[in-house]
């Protein structure tokens, strides 16, 4: 149609978990090379969105298109909050495991750059039960870069990480976009991220209640704390 | 694949569902009158045998309410339609009932005529493995709170618990072959048939009755499950947008 | 079909990682063995003939164990959710665990068996068709079984869902399977137990394509 075809495209998306809704009519369009921050307080749906853009979740309305076509699973990388790894096994076995099942090379020589992408690179012969949270979050996150999707989903990408894990976060955030990837990130911590993204969408109980350039972000963010404040105190 | 929004309450089916009832209530009250009074007592088992103008009835309509679960559970699967997961759990319900009820009317005849409560039987054996797996349907429904999964999963549970149910049948006559033979209106007196025939029909539309009301009432509760999303919250929305 | 290979691997080498688990369901099998004969008493005529039931009992039994770990271990970290986003197809999903599963609940069979013999004294003439009859009646455990445990490791009361949704689908591999076994152990003059297998064979025939097809239902969210 236009210029680009859209990386990820969503529209309408709505999703409940039981009773409540967790995502009311949230519209989104990222073009391939763009970062965006999904920003919004704990509950707000960030996650749900998420794993919905992944193809995790079935949306109830709405529907996702992934570079002009219909979302299939396997083309976006999600690193959420659940590490998809079995901790009965070592960090490189359960990347082999996954690279066999993309079908991919799974030798260690193929695998072992990943884990010294991640700063894994000592601890791949350990059991993953041995690890801590934050080296939890750097194995998903290599086999996320395994997956070589062009979408990448990063769910409160800082979280658990130590500061060098930060500038990791921010370093592969723009290796990606350099790729021509686009990537989505969920997080809180908005002044970071309004940083290193372009664009911003500002989620609250389910819907998107601001979009804008990232570099708005912490105060569109601001506004929408002193809303509920007002709204709580009235 | 886009899940369609809940059916509403339709009057009309719960019209027609009471005019069922009627129908099958008076059709029940001939059936039952000439099984007990005008029918003629069986030569061998005499006056207990009369348990079978309801309990052959109550067979054929078991066998018909759990083969209608069965294909709702593929019409849920296949179109994704909330219409037939309300049509799935009164199915399901009903068969179960009547499949409890086959099991209790057959232990009452076993006794008397075979002098045993329960006999290794591969019709009775397979109503109440019938029984057992429908139960566990039921409890799966129960247990799960979201209502897609609820359809989803219990439609996959009947599906493979309903393709099972002719292998036990067989297995159970192969495991057990010392057992009655079918009993099929050709073999028994036609004064005995007319108020077979009638109650079953009678049962028939009972059956149809209940499970339309039944899955009207599951219709109510899905509508409230799957209400559309509130309206926005405008002090929260006007703040984001200024 | 590569898929398929793949996630059987990592099923094995997860069950042998957690063999420390699999010798204990094991444990509890031949414990099954020995308590179900201070059911009978200690007749040994009786206790020869009912050897082959108490075994598939024990069987079934352990194998919700078995089942149900097999799901803890993919639940714990969302792992099969993992696997579905790399675009796996739920039914390569679905075989890989099931094949192990299979073969698991064979190997625990195998370990059951001489327990077994040793307890209620069978003739060892038909042993070779005995276990013929293991690896056909656990192919018809492990399918529905594989299914059910993946649908209940979702819900509250697990324990309890697995067993109700599985055993009354599962009563003609019980029948089948105890039938058969009995027949080659007891001696099989009309040579029936061959009927028996067929019947077992006919199972799995039926549920493990059917089972396969419904499993993306039960796993995708």
């Amino acid at each position: 149609m236009n210029e680009t075809k859209a990386a990820i495209e969503a529209r309408g998306l709505c999703k409940r978990y039981g009773r409540t809704w967790a995502l009311v009519d949230v519209d989104l369009c990222i073009r391939p090379g763009e970062a965006l921050v999904v920003a919004g307080r704990n509950g707000s749906g960030k996650s749900t969105l998420l794993r919905v853009l992944a193809g995790s979740l079935r949306p109830d309305r709405g529907e996702v298109r992934l570079l002009g076509t219909s979302l299939r699973r396997g083309r976006a990388a999600l690193v959420g909050h659940a590490s998809f790894t079995y901790d009965l096994l070592t960090g490189m076995e359960n990347l082999r495991i996954a690279a066999r099942l993309l079908g991919r090379p799974s030798g260690p020589e193929e695998i072992q750059p990943f884990l010294d992408r991640v700063g894994l690179g000592a601890r791949g012969a350990d059991r993953v039960q041995a690890y801590s949270a934050g080296m939890r979050k750097r194995l998903t996150l290599a086999r996320a870069l395994m997956q070589d999707a062009p979408v990448l989903l990063l769910d409160e990408p800082y979280g658990q990480l130590d500061p060098p894990g930060f500038g990791l976060i921010d370093r592969l955030v723009d290796e990606l976009r350099a790729e021509g990837r686009a990537v989505v990130l969920a997080s809180h911590q908005v002044e970071r991220l309004s940083r290193i993204c372009d664009r911003a969408l500002l989620l609250d109980a389910g819907r998107a209640v601001w979009s804008g350039p990232a570099s708005e972000l912490p105060f569109a963010f601001q506004r929408l704390e002193e809303a509920s404040i007002r709204a709580v105190a009235g | 694949m886009e899940i369609a929004s809940a059916p509403p309450v339709s009057p009309r089916a719960v019209r027609g569902a009471l005019v069922a009832l009627g129908v099958g209530i008076l059709l029940l009250a001939v059936g039952w009158y000439q099984g007990l009074f005008v029918a003629p007592p069986e030569h061998y088992m005499g006056e207990v045998q009369r348990i079978m103008y309801v309990h052959v009835p109550t067979a054929w309509n078991a066998m018909l309410a759990l083969s209608f679960a069965f294909l709702s559970a593929l019409a849920f699967l296949w179109k994704n339609d909330w219409r037939w997961d309300a049509r799935l759990e009164a199915a399901v319900e009903m068969g179960v009932l009547l499949s409890f009820l086959l099991c209790v009317q057959g232990a009452i005849w076993a006794k008397p005529t075979w002098g045993v409560w329960w006999d290794w039987d591969p019709r009775l054996t397979t109503t109440a493995v019938m029984l057992v797996a429908f139960v566990g349907i039921l409890a799966l429904r129960h247990l799960v709170d979201d209502p897609r999964k609820r359809a989803v999963w219990s439609s996959v549970a009947t599906v493979i618990s309903y393709a099972s149910v002719p292998i036990v049948y067989f297995s159970v006559r192969w495991w057990n072959s010392l057992h009655q033979v079918q009993s099929t209106p050709q073999t028994v007196d036609s004064a005995m048939v007319t108020p077979l025939r009638i109650n079953a029909f009678g049962m028939l539309f009972v059956l149809i009755a209940f499970v339309t009301l039944r899955s009207q009432i599951a219709r109510r509760r899905l509508a409230a499950e799957l209400a559309p999303p509130p309206a926005a919250s405008t002090a929260l929305a006007a703040g984001g947008e200024r | 079909m590569r898929a398929v290979a793949a996630a059987f691997y990592k099923d094995l080498l997860l069950g042998w990682r957690g063999r420390a688990q699999g010798m204990a369901v094991a444990v509890f099998g031949a414990t099954l063995l020995l308590l179900l004969s201070f059911a009978v008493g200690p007749n040994a005529q009786m206790l020869r003939q009912l050897g082959g039931g108490f075994l598939w009992v024990a069987l079934l039994f352990s194998s919700t164990l078995a089942l149900t770990e097999s799901f803890r271990l993919e639940r714990e970290n969302r792992a099969i959710e993992g696997m579905l986003l790399l675009g796996v197809h739920p039914a390569a999903i679905f075989y890989g665990k099931a094949l192990a599963n299979w073969l698991q609940l064979f190997v625990l069979g195998l370990l059951l068996l001489p327990v077994m013999v040793v307890l209620y004294d069978p003739s060892l003439d038909g042993i070779g068709g005995v276990i013929g009859v293991l690896a056909l009646g656990t192919a018809g455990l492990s399918a529905p079984g594989t299914l059910h445990a993946g649908l209940s490791s979702q819900t509250r009361a697990q324990q309890v869902l697995l067993p109700l949704l599985l055993f009354p689908l599962v009563v003609p591999v019980l029948i089948a399977a105890v039938r058969a076994t009995s027949l080659l152990l007891l001696g099989d003059p009309m040579g029936q137990a061959r009927s028996w297998a067929l019947l077992l064979l006919a199972f799995d025939g039926v549920f493990w394509p059917l089972c396969g097809l419904l499993f993306g239902h039960v796993i995708e969210e």
